[in-house]
């Protein structure tokens, strides 16, 4: 193992503001996507009148 | 045997092969995403110059290759449905917008958060950073014209235009770090040359670079289902499917 401690893996060798200020962003961007897709599934459900949501998944 | 091509070009049919692919895809992603995060944060070596800051690259790289090549499969697909009227052409174009905005914006993003401590600005108007973020504001541009038009058909058509114009972008950026004096450094992975870079650090960026790839094509396949059902929710089969008649 490279780092010798917990603290010194998330100090990023005085580089861990930018190293997780842009992981962090990249876990909300993935996290807003998958939000979005949810709430545009749900709208489109509740406007085809469906209740029984796994019948539209398709999967057979 | 013969394999009827054509089958999947229906909504229909591509809304059940699209619901079977995606959950391969989703495991395909997750495992590429751990493999690349311990990779990139145990295996990879501290870099010689940069320190740990140039972990960043094992997102930024492979955000800025999807942002670039996911324009390219937009604006190829909409070329397709404006050429051939071929609608679900049309709706996986509209389906990878998003996506392709998202990554063009964490680009953008972890280039600022890595160009502050390497080059101690968060921006600055050079080539390759211009050339990107005209990129995300062609796939708003893209998503914002759609979205204002009603009678989607017409709506695929104007968007089409847009993305096929745009793609004269994607050679800019991607040539601009040799057309130009750029701050942004070279390509990091050259097809012609051996790797300047620590084995470590190539496959973990490869690797990262799969998974942003798995996972652009679960989100392209759910939000491709999702177009697919609002427009057809007049049809038989979208009927039928709400009485759990389709199988």
């Amino acid at each position: 193992m490279k780092w010798e401690s917990v603290s010194d893996f998330f100090a990023m060798g005085g580089y861990g503001l930018y190293v997780w200020g842009s992981y962090l962003v990249a876990i909300l961007c993935i996290i807003g996507e998958v939000v979005a897709i949810r709430i545009r599934r749900r709208t489109l459900y509740k406007h085809l009148g469906l209740r029984k949501r796994s019948i539209l998944r398709g999967e057979k | 045997m013969t394999i009827n091509w054509f089958k999947y070009a229906s909504p229909a049919s591509f809304y059940f092969l699209a619901g079977r692919m995606i959950p391969y895809f989703s495991i395909a992603a997750i495992i590429f995403l751990i493999v690349g995060l311990y990779i990139a944060f145990f295996s990879a070596p501290t870099d010689f110059q940069q320190g740990e800051a140039y972990r960043i690259i094992f997102i930024h790289v492979p955000a800025a290759w999807m942002s670039m090549f996911l324009y390219v499969v937009m604006a190829f697909w909409a070329g397709i449905g404006l050429a051939f009227n071929t609608r679900l052409s049309s709706m996986v174009a509209s389906a990878i917008a998003p996506t392709g905005a998202m990554f063009t914006f964490l680009a953008l993003w972890t280039g600022a958060w890595w160009g502050k401590p390497m080059w101690g600005t968060w921006w600055v108007w050079d080539a390759r950073l211009t050339s990107e973020l005209i990129l995300f504001f062609l796939y708003i541009g893209f998503m914002s014209l759609q979205a204002a038009i009603d009678d989607p058909r017409r709506a695929d058509k104007a968007g089409a235009i847009i993305a096929l114009v745009g793609v004269v972008n994607i050679p800019i950026i991607y040539f601009s770090v040799q057309w130009w004096n750029t701050l942004h450094q070279g390509a990091s992975v050259s097809l012609i040359q051996s790797p300047k870079m620590a084995t470590a650090m190539l496959s973990g960026m490869l690797i990262m670079a799969l998974a942003v790839w798995m996972y652009s094509i679960v989100m392209i396949l759910i939000r491709a289902r999702l177009i697919i059902l609002e427009r057809e929710r007049h049809t038989a089969w979208v009927s039928e499917l709400k009485e759990g008649v389709l199988e």
